[in-house]
């Protein structure tokens, strides 16, 4: 089976979105959910490049790749902040102690 | 072959990342998956991606992990998902599949070896100018949070950061002068037993 590059991005794309996806329904410690939006947005960011080069518009899928970097690392700024602030007033990083509404 | 032995490793140190207990560990393994990345985007032909994703997302990302962490501590918590496991494994798999077959399927035939139209610069600055001033925003939001990560353990919750502070000066100058008073009238209390 001979696969193209863009096959073998997408098949990339697909696992790191599926781990990032598990990550984010298992994960209860803040920090480790910021670190599992980071493999979604490392799956984005190649799913953009793989795109750019099949069709042709490489400097397209960069310049939009490039703005998806700087989004991500600007989100995982503002999580990690969150985390630190969460942990300092209420002295755990869990989700679930830290839910507050009652049903 | 080597991009997809190089994707295959990323989408393992991932798994890792997911599963390392501590915190410090997951991060390592997070930077290990934005290296890989990098060096896959190298290949693909994308340089001043992989150069970016390379110095920001293994470099800066990870070291804001690792000083985050060492503020707020790596404490381990008690077992448990937020979700039932047997579902969040089924629902992964169902996702994996879905968006495989999807994706997979319904490829678009690649123009391979398609002339670049234009220069990344020109795309970049005079194509994407909207996009520049996106991220300008963003940026200068992500310096404000990174302020609120270095920000003080108690910030007030009303009134200036200077009536807080004069606040705590005045009650612990009221405890030192009960302080006082105490050993004063301990000291009184002992010259009129002798």
């Amino acid at each position: 089976m001979n696969l193209s590059p863009f096959t073998i991005a997408l098949i990339g794309v697909v696992g790191l979105l599926s781990v990032g996806f598990y990550g984010m329904l298992v994960s209860r410690n803040l920090i480790k959910l910021v670190v599992c939006l980071q493999l979604l947005a490392k799956a984005a960011i190649l799913a953009l490049v793989a795109a750019g080069q099949a069709a042709g518009k490489m400097n397209l899928g960069q310049s939009l790749a490039l703005t998806v970097i700087v989004a991500d690392t600007i989100v995982a700024v503002m999580g990690i902040a969150l985390g630190v602030q969460i942990r300092r007033r209420t002295g755990t990083l869990d989700v679930r102690k830290l839910s507050s509404l009652r049903g | 072959m080597i991009p997809s032995f190089l994707i295959v490793v990323a989408v393992i140190f991932a798994i890792q990342a997911i599963r390392a207990r501590g915190l410090i560990p997951s991060a390592l393994w997070l930077a290990g998956v934005s290296a890989l990345t990098a060096q896959v985007l190298y290949l693909y032909g994308a340089h001043m991606v992989a150069v970016i994703e390379l110095s920001v997302g293994t470099g800066l990302v990870t070291v804001l992990f690792v000083l985050a962490i060492n503020i707020a501590g790596d404490t381990p918590m008690e077992p448990g998902w937020i979700v039932p496991l047997p579902f969040a494994i089924g629902i992964s798999l169902v996702f994996l599949l879905v968006l495989g077959y999807f994706v997979i399927s319904g490829l678009p035939a690649p123009a391979a070896g398609a002339p670049a139209a234009s220069v990344f610069s020109e795309v970049f600055w005079q194509g994407r100018g909207l996009d520049v001033l996106v991220q300008l925003v963003l940026i200068f939001s992500g310096v404000l949070g990174f302020l609120g990560l270095l920000a003080e353990a108690k910030a007030p919750l009303g009134g200036s950061l200077a009536e807080s502070v004069i606040s705590g000066r005045e009650l612990e100058m009221k405890a030192l002068e009960q302080q006082l008073q105490e050993g004063n009238e301990e000291q009184e209390g002992k010259g009129s037993l002798e």
